[in-house]
């Protein structure tokens, strides 16, 4: 065998065949044991060449396209630590990070044209510091999902955070629909006994993982993920791209009589235990305070058939107009930052769905989240 | 491959091993018409993932027919030993028994949309009565040469984009399909182009006189031999037969053979599922050309991809290697560290070595010997050069009948052109800078390095889609912009 004289110069036995296949099983149950034991997983997803060998990424990993070096995991580690906002803080930086859904990480958009890379581009400072805005956004609709996030954020030092928040995020059953939430059961049992989330635990959606998944073996898929995810940053820092960004369906601007939501009716709506305003409290009682302002995020208002019903193919004007006033509500109670833009956008400005907007819409809701940001850092400076 | 179907073929290796070894020829035998079905991805075209590989079968017979002894010439039916009788009636047992899924679920279909049995069974006939009838009217000698256009016709097919799609049309149109999404996907003939070669080889090995006598078992066995049905390497017949005959004699189990067996499974099982797909992760491709910011970029990706190509296919053939000694058929070597040789000769000699030998032996070597006989014959280089271009043509288009492809072709003939008029001229230089190691060595490396970085910007009309691109991408590389 040409080239192969190092493995075929030697005389094998039979015996040397055993000692390898036993030492390779031993090796093999050892290192399973190993990873079941420790569970190193976190740890290893903080180990990435983001932030270190290459730019860490503007928005959180996600959506399973390769030509577009991106994938989705669970990892929350490794997400993380693949964004820029895991890099070292500068003393004279302002560390803002926006949470929210697929409408803040930028369906359809590029980097620069997210909300936040708007924000960024106009160079805003407080006190002397640069102001720096970090895309903490990810596309599922759940305020828990957005905690666990805004929980995470808190690791890397955030001086101030926007939260932009939509109805589609509040309903109480669909808190654990995200795939991310599903997968993260420790982290969310930590967090609903430390802030006592109204979660059902026992939800049969959650993974819990059994000794087999612990294993190495059980593990494969996340190892493969987080392995993955540092070689798209080689194609993400060659190419800037996260996103393949296509033709998309307009959303829809006709509607059907029906006004029902969810399972809610304009006889038989939904009352404050219904939506998940016990994680927007939740989120005061983090250890460290960090000033948050919550918005409400602008939304599509059709014009077409039955949009005297309806505002969007998700909103029902009566579920809408219901939910902005108990939003309003418990803001005034919980002395929350609260900021309503819901129809701050024209119609024409969005795309693919309710929330989701263009460049110029984006450009527009950074504008006007920039004088959000002006009257509450000016307020800031005044206590200060 | 899947790595699921690999480990499945180890397994049946591994299997094998253990049955009686008298039983061992007539395992391959029959694992390997099975196989080719299984692994011939599924087709949009109805029937077509089944026909493929039956029509691969039903060509290697024919083949056989004509190139097999001269007493199966003179008296063809009667002159059937009992090996290829028995032979000749598995083969259609398995055909005819892969349409059964047609009729009942079963738990493993081997092809997802096989035809009616009568209808097999009516093709089968008309060949059956056909082909004997045939071989008393045109010789063998014409039944060869038709043979060698039909396959060169199949693969000119396969090979260009446009024949394809016209194919698919044609075969959407007689199976009542949709003609608007026919495309290149709808032709997916996996493993005809290593068939295809080995054919050709059989047929002018038959038409030079220096073909062994095979049986049927032997012939189809040699041609479809699945560790290297999909990705080679390009096995000789000759070579192939005394592996063959001599594998009820073999021990799977004799430690030294097991040992390389394994090892070559498990290396290649790395260098393709790890090494080789973590790099096209961040390698070049068409979708890649035109985003890479930077000129760094392009060459950080180009190198992956030139890793890649290397990790990939050598991966594949390690595994085939592999699975080939547990039964006892020592496949030949297909890469020799090919980016560590420093001249593009020696690269030609280490990378996909069983194809640049094949077409060395049916288009260099006959090409050459025709102008060395015509008035060209004294002008050497004219020759050479003629003879170079036409056997990397040969290579890039057995790739893809594309431009680049092309190109690609004659970027490396025009390469070992210049290498053989050079390394003539200067080979007494080279003999006394022999005698100076340092600089030996230094000049050695400083080849390498060249050798290298000739075959990476070559590989960029490989990846290129067209020529553009190509032109495109050599701009990006340099830093200039398009």
């Amino acid at each position: 065998m040409i080239g192969w004289e190092w493995l075929t110069r030697y005389n094998y036995t039979r015996s040397f065949i055993v000692r390898v296949i036993a030492k390779a099983g031993l090796l093999f149950l050892l290192v399973n044991l190993i990873f079941w034991i420790l569970q190193p997983l976190p740890i290893i997803g903080r180990i990435s060449i983001y932030n270190i060998l290459v730019p860490g990424r503007e928005r959180l990993p996600y959506g399973e396209s390769p030509e577009a070096y991106n994938l989705s995991l669970y990892n929350l580690d490794a997400m993380f630590a693949s964004h820029n906002i895991a890099r070292i803080k500068a003393p004279d930086e302002f560390r803002v990070a926006v949470i929210g859904d697929s409408a803040v990480w930028g369906v359809l958009l590029t980097n620069p044209s997210t909300l936040t890379g708007y924000l960024n581009r106009e160079l805003l400072t407080f006190e002397g510091k640069k102001i720096v805005f970090y895309n903490l956004g990810y596309p599922t609709l759940s305020l828990t999902k957005d905690f666990i996030f805004l929980e995470f954020a808190t690791r890397y030092q955030p001086d101030l955070i926007l939260w932009l928040v939509t109805l589609e995020s509040f309903p109480i059953s669909d808190q654990l629909a995200s795939p991310i939430l599903q997968n993260n059961v420790s982290h969310l049992q930590r967090l609903h006994e430390e802030y006592g989330l109204d979660l059902d635990m026992n939800d049969a959606r959650l993974v819990h993982p059994n000794i087999w998944d612990k294993t190495l073996l059980g593990q494969r898929r996340a190892l493969a993920d987080w392995w993955r995810l540092q070689l798209f940053g080689i194609g993400w820092s060659n190419t800037g791209i996260d996103q393949q960004i296509r033709g998309f369906e307009p959303r829809s601007n006709d509607f059907d009589q029906d006004t029902e939501w969810h399972t809610f009716t304009i006889d038989e709506p939904f009352i404050e235990a219904d939506l998940a305003f016990s994680v927007l409290s939740a989120s005061k009682k983090l250890p460290t305070q960090i000033p948050t302002i919550i918005i409400n995020e602008p939304i599509y208002i059709a014009d077409g058939a039955n949009s005297d019903l309806h505002y969007n193919f998700w909103y029902p004007q009566w579920a809408y107009d219901r939910y902005r006033d108990m939003l309003q509500q418990q803001s005034e109670q919980n002395q929350w930052n609260y900021i309503d833009l819901w129809n701050q956008i024209p119609p024409e400005r969005f795309t693919d769905s309710p929330v989701h907007m263009d460049e110029i819409g984006s450009q527009l809701l950074s504008e006007k989240v920039m004088i959000v940001l002006n009257n509450f850092l000016n307020e800031l400076k005044d206590t200060n | 491959m899947e790595i699921a179907q690999i480990a499945v073929l180890v397994v049946i290796s591994l299997v094998n091993a253990l049955l009686p070894s008298q039983w061992r020829k007539w395992v391959l035998f029959v694992i390997s018409l099975i196989i080719i079905y299984w692994l011939q991805p599924s087709l949009s075209i109805r029937w077509l993932d089944y026909t493929l590989p039956s029509i691969i079968i039903g060509i290697s017979v024919i083949t056989w027919w004509v190139v097999a002894s001269r007493e199966k010439k003179i008296s063809p039916i009667t002159a059937l030993s009992r090996e290829d009788s028995t032979s000749l009636v598995i083969i259609l047992a398995i055909i005819l028994l892969l349409t059964i899924p047609r009729y009942f679920d079963f738990p493993i279909a081997l092809t997802s949309r096989p035809p009616e049995i009568w209808q097999v069974i009516t093709i089968i006939i008309a060949l059956i009565i056909i082909l004997p009838l045939g071989s008393y009217l045109i010789s063998f000698r014409w039944t060869a040469i038709l043979l060698l256009l039909i396959i060169l016709a199949f693969l000119i097919i396969i090979k260009s984009e446009v024949l394809s799609i016209h194919l698919s049309v044609f075969l959407r149109q007689q199976t009542g399909q949709d003609t608007g999404i026919a495309s290149v996907i709808d032709i997916q003939w996996l493993g005809f182009s290593y068939v295809a070669f080995r054919l050709i080889h059989t047929i002018r090995d038959w038409q030079t006189g220096i073909l062994p006598d095979l049986s049927l078992r032997e012939f189809i066995t040699y041609v479809i031999f699945f560790p290297a049905f999909t990705a080679g390497p390009i096995d000789r017949v000759e070579r192939f037969l005394n592996d063959f005959r001599a594998i009820e004699k073999y021990n799977p189990f004799e430690a030294n053979r097991f040992t390389e067996a394994a090892a070559r499974i498990c290396i290649g099982l790395f260098k393709k599922f790890f090494i080789a797909d973590s790099l096209a992760i961040i390698s070049l491709s068409h979708t890649s050309i035109d985003q890479a910011l930077s000129a760094p970029a392009l060459w950080l990706m180009l190198y992956a991809y030139a890793l890649r190509l290397f990790f990939d296919f050598s991966g594949y053939t390690d595994i085939a290697i592999g699975i080939g000694i547990l039964w006892g058929i020592q496949l030949p070597e297909n890469f020799n560290r090919p980016y560590l040789k420093n001249t593009i000769t020696t690269f030609w000699q280490s990378w996909h070595m069983t194809l640049s030998s094949w077409v060395r032996t049916y288009v260099y070597s006959p090409l050459s010997r025709q102008l060395l006989r015509s008035r060209y014959k004294n002008h050497v280089n004219i020759i050479l050069l003629i003879s170079t271009l036409a056997t990397m043509l040969t290579i890039g288009i057995w790739h893809g009948i594309t431009l680049p492809f092309i190109v690609w072709g004659l970027w490396h003939g025009i390469g070992l052109f210049i290498h053989k008029v050079w390394s003539d001229h200067t080979r007494a230089w080279l003999r006394r800078l022999r005698q100076h190691p340092g600089r030996d060595a230094a000049w050695r490396w400083t080849g390498v390095i060249l050798t290298f970085h000739f075959v990476v910007l070559g590989w960029v009309w490989f990846v290129s889609s067209d020529l553009s691109s190509a032109f495109r991408l050599f701009l990006a590389l340099f830093g200039v912009a398009p």
